[in-house]
């Protein structure tokens, strides 16, 4: 039995005859409730106005207008996509520049950072231009939808309108050419052999933008396979460099990792390194980071290869060189015949014959370095298939055209030529994700989708298979090359079935699945082809027909642009160059004695920015005005100006800068014979970094010589920095020079970065890796002008003013006396004709003894307990006090609010721009300082993962965006508190030193001595 | 009449024959008559350019900081410089009302009023700075330790902007007050004499109800001689620790122990130089030859010729130093300095702080009323450009060679600037029209022994 308890609500209820309690069963209420009723009372006059008032109020409220938050929650939850957690995929680019497999960084849906596929074997440093390659897929230039003439389409009408046209054109037996980037996607060129056998008037060529055609053809004829020579120079012990910038873009790239593995003198190789020689004209990043950087021009360039060729083979060359490059050349043969199978050699020369001169003297060195039995197969482009397709063009023999990827009305020589007659050809159909040079006049334009919307799969070297998977759906209407491709050949297939069937029946073997394939990104098959040699008589003396005294162009892509297809990028756009650091330009590099001959000058105008003259350079009836940087180190009687820039079309105004050197790449040779001259007028640089020496200063960059590292104690060429206190010399690591209050760091975390300056090459890829990372904002060409850039890690890069920095460093310590001391310093401004170079990576130091921390009056910025210098943007008033009182000016400032700004209309600028930014790092409002954290945001979810998951924080979880970037492994990050961490062991060893260590900052922030292996003659 | 007596070698400090009525009359005049063209012309300039310097001021908080020709190495430019200008100027005023007065040196009363007057406009200037060169300048209370809803957030007590918000404060409050105190017979006697109604219920209200009843009079007395005291110290700390903005950082050219005394005669140096410039052309408008006289101008040349010498003598030794420390970077700091891209703003500065104020050891020069205003002016000009160059070319090459850069104003830079000296100059135009501007109760003090026409009569007794 049940007994259901009731409560009395009163006392009342204890009567059994109770009218309360009966009244209290109708009504709720005992007493009548004062109701107006409002149909039996008048409203007052008065109730009326308020009636009025608040109606009208309310009316007026709604009316005004409130914030707008576009979005939209999820009504389902899609499948692994977790809200504040981001997913990574691997994935690769292949955009006919770049090649490299990459890990997709993506947050709700939107991809956001690009980083490296470290498990991939091959191709796995992405560089600064594949890091930014993420925001091109944010442009609001994109095309969003299929185009004829002029009028956006449908696909199917797309579709169906170019196959008539096609069909129209075969019956008539026309010619058509479909013209492509390298096609090095096995899936891609079956499709393509089933669509070139359909329409078999269609005639396929393959354009590289920038041609490696020469080295190409030397290798077919030796080896029988239109291919280029990988190289390991992780196994290099000298590497003899003649013009081949190989440690950014020469073929293909991805060969700083190898070389920076034997830059660093450690126990595992035996305290020993490489020796790398550089003959070059340009100043390139390897020249740079050469032992031994030999300037010559491009025909003694030619002669020195064969003089090697020659010392080494025996066969003899009619010539002479001068002695001077002539030392060098006996230095490059001695130390090549020392290193034996570990020495390699390697030319950026476009001759067919001097490549198959590289090649040979690499098989009589029984080079280790090179590896031709899996080649790149990332270039193919043939130089006489597009000289002939031009002519072919011109005489009418071409009637249709199909372009995918490639922009030829920029990037050809004849680029004007070009697009008069393709625009009035009977078909056009142009691929392009804007409407560019060539696209906009196509009558068929095909949205092409980003590569990160795509499938993809790729053989970049033999055996070496990359798959390339979306990562969002398409933004806009737009659809791939390939899937196009199908539907014309009639497939009810699309590219993606395509390439897993292809895949599963052609390409996994040893038990691979396809799944896997695709989550790693890569697949190898090292059952490889053995390529035989064929034995080539070299002609040495050509390179002695040719005469020397003219003027050489030497056209070269930038790190920061490559071919120029990402011109619209602003995040690139505002890379410094690691050689010049100038930003927002091209420009043609000069030496110091030709700038002098010619009298044209670089100089600083009142608020420090750079300007510099202008020259006109003129080549084969073409001519070219451009601006001039005098660089240090250029050989004499060569210029150099980079390709990439001078876009006119499918980009904002901010964007079109420089000029277009693909102008004067005739024949595709980027040696050019040129005549220069100073035209009026002076152009506005938007140089970072303007002064170019570091002033004979001992505690920026500590260096000293292998052979003084591996046989003198730390202590004299690394000692202890002392300061002086009561006229003593006190280590400045006793406590006896601190008045700071310790406090114990042993508890928790705490980090350190190391910056091994060995194996920095200054290639940047961490500087937009931090801009993505970081929501670092774009300020543009003006802003950088004035000295306001925004990054918050640069590559600091010195040159030397006598022959080397240490010259340098002895020449101002002995300069006593005012008027030596003076004419001392003033000569250390100016850098050497051919100087040493250095790189330095500067980030926020995260200095426990922080000199912005104290003079900051609201405590914006304090001491993290794990080391890290914090800044509040919350509680920043913006004093710029703590800037100025850091001696390493890293500190950022906002100028203006760079987010919602007409005046810097850049990605931050649109919905769509927006959709890159990291939603863990938040956008710095107006007014306020900010800095390198540390990657913050990357270490506390590392941390609170591990605490989620009840477990200890490994030493390989801890990263920043620029240790992350570094395929050199230059930036170690770590906790120093884990003594078994690799941070710790780094700091321990005998090479980290602190810079400016004598102040007594005590940075996190720690350098590893660069370790020379120079060779004087 | 012995109170009276003063020995006859003493030059008289008032000149002419001048009774006691005749003072209050010459004091008065300015406040009394409408003012003639001249005043309005100066008043329109000044007008336009304080409005000027509004148009900037706002267009900096619209726009940003970017609007001014700062980068991310020169973060302090004009707006410091400006500011410790301003301060620098400020410090003439309490000098020589408080440690003029307290060494009895009568020939402050000419110009202590306005000398004050000045101060108190040039704390204002200078006010300015420190708030608008802020990022976020709507945040500037943020400055002051208030209780907050942050929970214990609190200011840096370590940072020397900190120490600034007290010094200056501090001092602009006493200065007021002293100002004030010695106003209040003054204001009282234009109140007795003015006959407009709304004019008297001004004055009246000002001068805070005074009688001269003999308490009055003594009370008056000493609090002068307590604020006397209290604004003496004043006059040290404030700019010693103005100096400490720098002195306390890490900069090579700033993290220098001579800065505070450095400093403090630098102060007094451009504050002199300021009065002079005001009072030589006040004297002349305002017909006040017989107060201000050419004796209180040589002194002021005198005193401008000292301070000179003295901060010639700081900017010697701290090249010395630069020198015979060794350090690496304040030698480079030093040699930039002189010789580097701003060597012409290190010639300025050498040339009228220095240099100049040599001429003032000829009577002949200092006291000729032009030189004096020539010199005045130039030694303004040569004090601006002393902060500009320890502020710019410190910061502009420090410790990483790859941060060097150069600092180049902007319009907007430049026009707040104007601004502020326009604003400078409708404050000093409206008080020279609307105050005492010579302490009249304070000289009627001094009529008797040092006045012309007593010492002449008192000579012709002998």
């Amino acid at each position: 039995m049940q007994k259901v308890k009731k409560y009395w609500k009163g006392l009342e209820e204890l009567k059994v005859q109770s009218d309360i309690v009966d009244k209290l069963e109708k009504n709720e209420f005992v007493e009548e409730i004062p109701v107006e009723k409002s149909e039996d009372k008048n409203s007052s006059r008065r109730d009326f106005i308020k009636y009025l008032g608040f109606s009208t109020t309310a009316a007026a409220i709604a009316g005004c207008e409130g914030p707008v938050i576009k979005s939209v929650p999820y009504v389902v939850q899609p499948e692994q996509i977790i809200p504040g957690v981001a997913n990574y995929y691997a994935t690769a680019i292949a955009d006919g520049n770049d090649f490299r497999s990459i890990l997709v960084k993506t947050r709700e849906g939107r991809p956001i950072k690009i980083q490296n596929n470290k498990d991939a074997k091959s191709f796995n440093c992405s560089n600064a231009r594949v890091t930014a390659s993420v925001l091109d897929l944010y442009d609001t230039y994109r095309l969003q939808g299929p185009k004829v003439d002029g009028n956006y389409v449908l696909w199917d009408d797309f579709n169906n309108q170019i196959k008539g046209n096609l069909e129209n054109l075969i019956n008539d037996n026309k010619r058509i050419v479909l013209l492509t980037q390298t096609q090095c996607s096995p899936t891609t060129k079956l499709i393509l052999d089933k669509f070139l056998s359909k329409y078999s008037n269609i005639e396929h060529i393959e354009y590289d933008t920038i041609s490696s055609s020469s080295a190409l053809d030397a290798f077919e004829n030796i080896y029988g396979i239109r291919a280029l020579a990988d190289y390991d120079f992780s196994k290099a012990e000298t590497i003899v460099s003649v013009d081949a910038d190989f440690l950014s873009d020469w073929q293909g790239g991805s060969y700083s990792p190898g070389w920076s593995k034997t830059r660093v003198p450690n126990a595992d190789n035996n305290n020993s390194m490489s020796y790398h020689i550089q003959f070059e004209s340009n100043m390139t990043l390897s020249g740079a980071n050469a032992d031994n950087r030999v300037p010559a021009n491009p025909s003694e360039l030619k002669k020195i290869l064969a003089h090697i060729y020659s010392r080494l083979s025996g066969q003899p060359v009619n010539g002479s060189l001068n002695p001077n490059l002539d030392k060098y050349v006996d230095l490059s043969v001695k130390k090549l015949k020392s290193s034996g199978t570990k020495s390699v050699l390697i030319s950026g020369i476009d001759d067919v014959n001097a490549q198959e001169m590289v090649l040979m003297i690499n098989d009589f060195l029984n080079s280790d370095v090179i590896d031709i039995k899996s080649p790149r197969l990332i270039r193919s482009g043939r130089n006489s298939e597009l000289l002939k397709m031009m002519e072919d063009l011109k005489s009418g023999k071409i009637s249709g055209m199909i372009t995918s990827g490639i922009n030829p009305g920029y990037s050809l020589p004849e680029s004007e030529e070009f697009l008069k007659i393709f625009k009035n050809l009977e078909f056009t159909l142009s691929f392009s994700m804007k409407e560019d040079e060539t696209s906009r006049v196509a009558k068929f334009l095909g949205a092409s989708s980003h590569y990160l919307e795509s499938w993809g799969d790729y053989e970049f070297k033999t055996g070496h298979y990359y798959l390339a998977q979306p990562t969002i759906r398409p933004l806009f209407d737009t659809k791939q090359f390939q899937d196009v491709i199908l539907s014309l050949i009639g497939a009810d297939t699309n590219f993606y079935d395509e390439i897993k069937s292809n895949w599963k029946n052609n390409i996994l073997s040893s038990g691979k699945t396809w799944g896997k394939s695709l989550q790693d990104g890569f697949f190898y098959d090292y059952s490889q082809n053995e390529l035989s040699i064929r034995r080539k008589r070299i002609n040495l003396n050509s390179p002695f027909a040719e005469s020397s005294n003219e003027l050489s162009l030497v056209l070269y892509p930038k790190v920061g642009m490559g071919d120029g297809q990402r011109a619209s990028n602003p995040w690139l756009q505002e890379f410094p160059d690691p050689i010049t650091r100038v930003t927002w330009d091209n420009y043609i590099t000069l030496s110091i004695s030709d700038a002098k001959k010619l009298k044209l000058k670089n100089y600083n105008v009142a608020n420090g920015a750079l300007n510099g003259s202008y020259a006109k350079i003129t080549s084969n009836r073409k001519e070219i005005i451009a601006p001039v940087i005098i660089q240090p180190g250029q050989a004499p009687g060569t210029i150099g100006l980079s390709f990439g820039y001078g876009k006119k079309y499918g980009m904002s105004d901010e964007m079109k800068v420089g000029v277009n050197a693909f102008n004067l790449y005739n024949d595709f040779n980027k040696i050019q014979k040129v005549n220069i001259s100073k035209v009026k007028g002076d152009h506005e640089f938007a140089c970072i970094q303007l002064h170019n020496t570091m002033m004979g200063r001992d505690e920026v960059i500590k260096e000293t010589t292998l052979e003084i590292f591996n046989t003198k104690d730390k202590s004299y060429w690394n000692p202890t920095v002392m300061v002086s206190k009561n006229h003593i010399e006190t280590k400045v690591t006793s406590p006896e020079v601190d008045i700071w209050r310790d406090f114990d760091r042993s508890i928790g975390h705490h980090f350190n970065l190391s910056i091994d300056l060995n194996s920095c090459n200054g290639c940047g890829a961490c500087v937009i890796a931090c801009t993505a990372e970081n929501n670092v904002p774009v300020v543009g060409k003006e802003e950088v002008r004035r000295s306001r850039d925004m990054h918050w890690i640069r590559i600091d890069r010195y040159y030397s003013s006598e022959d080397t920095i240490q010259e340098d460093i002895k020449i101002a310590e002995e300069a006593k006396g005012f008027r030596k001391y003076k004419s001392t310093l003033n000569a250390l401004e100016q850098a050497a004709e051919n100087p040493q170079v250095v790189f330095q990576p500067i980030t926020c130091m995260h200095c426990n003894h922080a000199p912005c921390e104290t003079v900051c009056p609201v405590s914006a910025t304090s001491h993290g307990r794990q080391g890290q210098n914090q800044m509040a943007y919350n509680r920043c008033v913006g004093t710029r006090y703590c800037a100025n009182n850091c001696p390493y000016k890293v500190r950022r400032f906002n100028w203006f609010s760079y987010a919602n700004n007409d005046e810097f209309d850049y990605n931050l600028n649109n919905p769509l721009g927006k959709m890159v930014l990291n939603p863990d790092v938040t956008i710095r409002s107006r007014g306020v300082m900010e800095k390198c954290s540390l990657c913050i945001q990357v270490t506390q979810k590392v941390i609170l993962d591990a605490k989620r998951d009840g477990r200890k924080v490994t030493d390989k979880d801890w990263k920043t965006a620029c240790s992350d970037a570094c395929s050199n492994g230059a930036i170690v990050f770590g906790d120093v508190n884990d003594k078994e961490s690799e941070i710790s062991k780094v700091r321990e060893g005998d090479r980290t030193y602190r810079v400016l260590e004598s102040l007594g900052t005590k940075p996190n922030v720690i350098y590893q001595t660069i370790i020379r292996n120079n060779i004087n003659i | 009449m012995s109170s009276h007596y003063e020995a006859p070698i003493r030059k008289p400090l008032v000149e002419g024959d001048k009774s006691y009525h005749d003072i209050t009359v010459d004091i008065a005049r300015p406040i009394e008559t409408p003012p003639n063209k001249d005043w309005w012309i100066a008043f329109s300039i000044a007008v336009i350019a304080f409005l000027w310097g509004v148009g900037c001021v706002t267009y900096t908080i619209g726009t940003g900081i970017g609007s001014w020709g700062l980068n991310k190495t020169v973060g302090w430019a004009w707006d410091i410089t400006n500011f410790v200008w301003w301060v620098g100027i400020a410090h003439a005023g309490t000098l020589i009302s408080a440690v003029l007065l307290l060494f009895r040196q009568k020939w402050r009363m000419g110009i202590n009023r306005s000398a004050e007057a000045m101060t108190i406009f040039a704390v204002l200037q200078a006010g300015i700075f420190p708030i608008i060169h802020m990022g976020r300048p709507w945040l500037a209370y943020w400055m002051f330790p208030l209780p907050n809803q942050f929970g214990s957030l609190w200011v840096n007590f370590n940072s020397p902007l900190i120490w600034d918000i007290f010094a200056i404060s501090t001092y602009l409050s006493v200065s007021l007050v002293f100002w004030w105190t010695g106003l209040l017979p003054d204001l009282a006697m234009i109140r007795d004499r003015a006959v407009k109604p709304f004019q008297k219920k001004i004055y009246s209200l000002v001068s805070f109800g005074w009688t001269g009843r003999a308490k009055d009079w003594q009370r008056f007395e000493e609090v002068s001689l307590v604020l006397a005291g209290l604004a003496t110290p004043l006059v040290l700390s404030v700019h010693s620790i103005v100096s400490m903005d720098f002195a306390t950082s890490i900069i090579p050219g700033w993290h220098t122990t001579i800065f505070p005394p450095y400093f403090v005669a630098g102060a007094i140096f451009s504050g002199f130089a300021m009065v002079q410039t005001l009072l030589i052309i006040m004297r002349k408008v305002s017909r006040l030859e017989s107060y201000i006289t050419l004796q209180h101008i040589e002194l002021m040349n005198i005193i401008i010729m000292i301070t000179g010498s003295i901060v010639g003598c700081a900017y010697i030794t701290e090249l010395f130093i630069a020198w015979y420390s060794g350090a690496e970077y304040e030698q480079y700091a030093f040699l930039n300095r002189a010789t580097g891209p701003y060597w012409w703003a290190y010639f300025l500065m050498m040339t009228c702080n220095v240099v100049s104020p040599q001429i003032m050891w000829f009577k002949k020069l200092r006291t000729s009323i032009i030189v004096s205003f020539i010199i005045s002016i130039v030694v303004n000009i040569g004090m601006w450009f002393e902060r500009f160059v320890i502020i710019v070319t410190s910061l502009h090459r420090d410790f990483l060679p790859s941060s060097w850069t150069m600092f180049s104003p902007t319009f907007i830079d430049i026009g707040i600037f104007i601004g502020t000296i326009g604003f400078f100059l409708l404050l000093f135009l409206l008080y020279a029209r609307s105050f005492p501007v010579i302490a009249q109760s304070e000289v009627k003090s001094i009529l008797k022994s040092a006045g012309e026409n007593y010492k002449k009569l008192r000579d012709s007794h002998e």
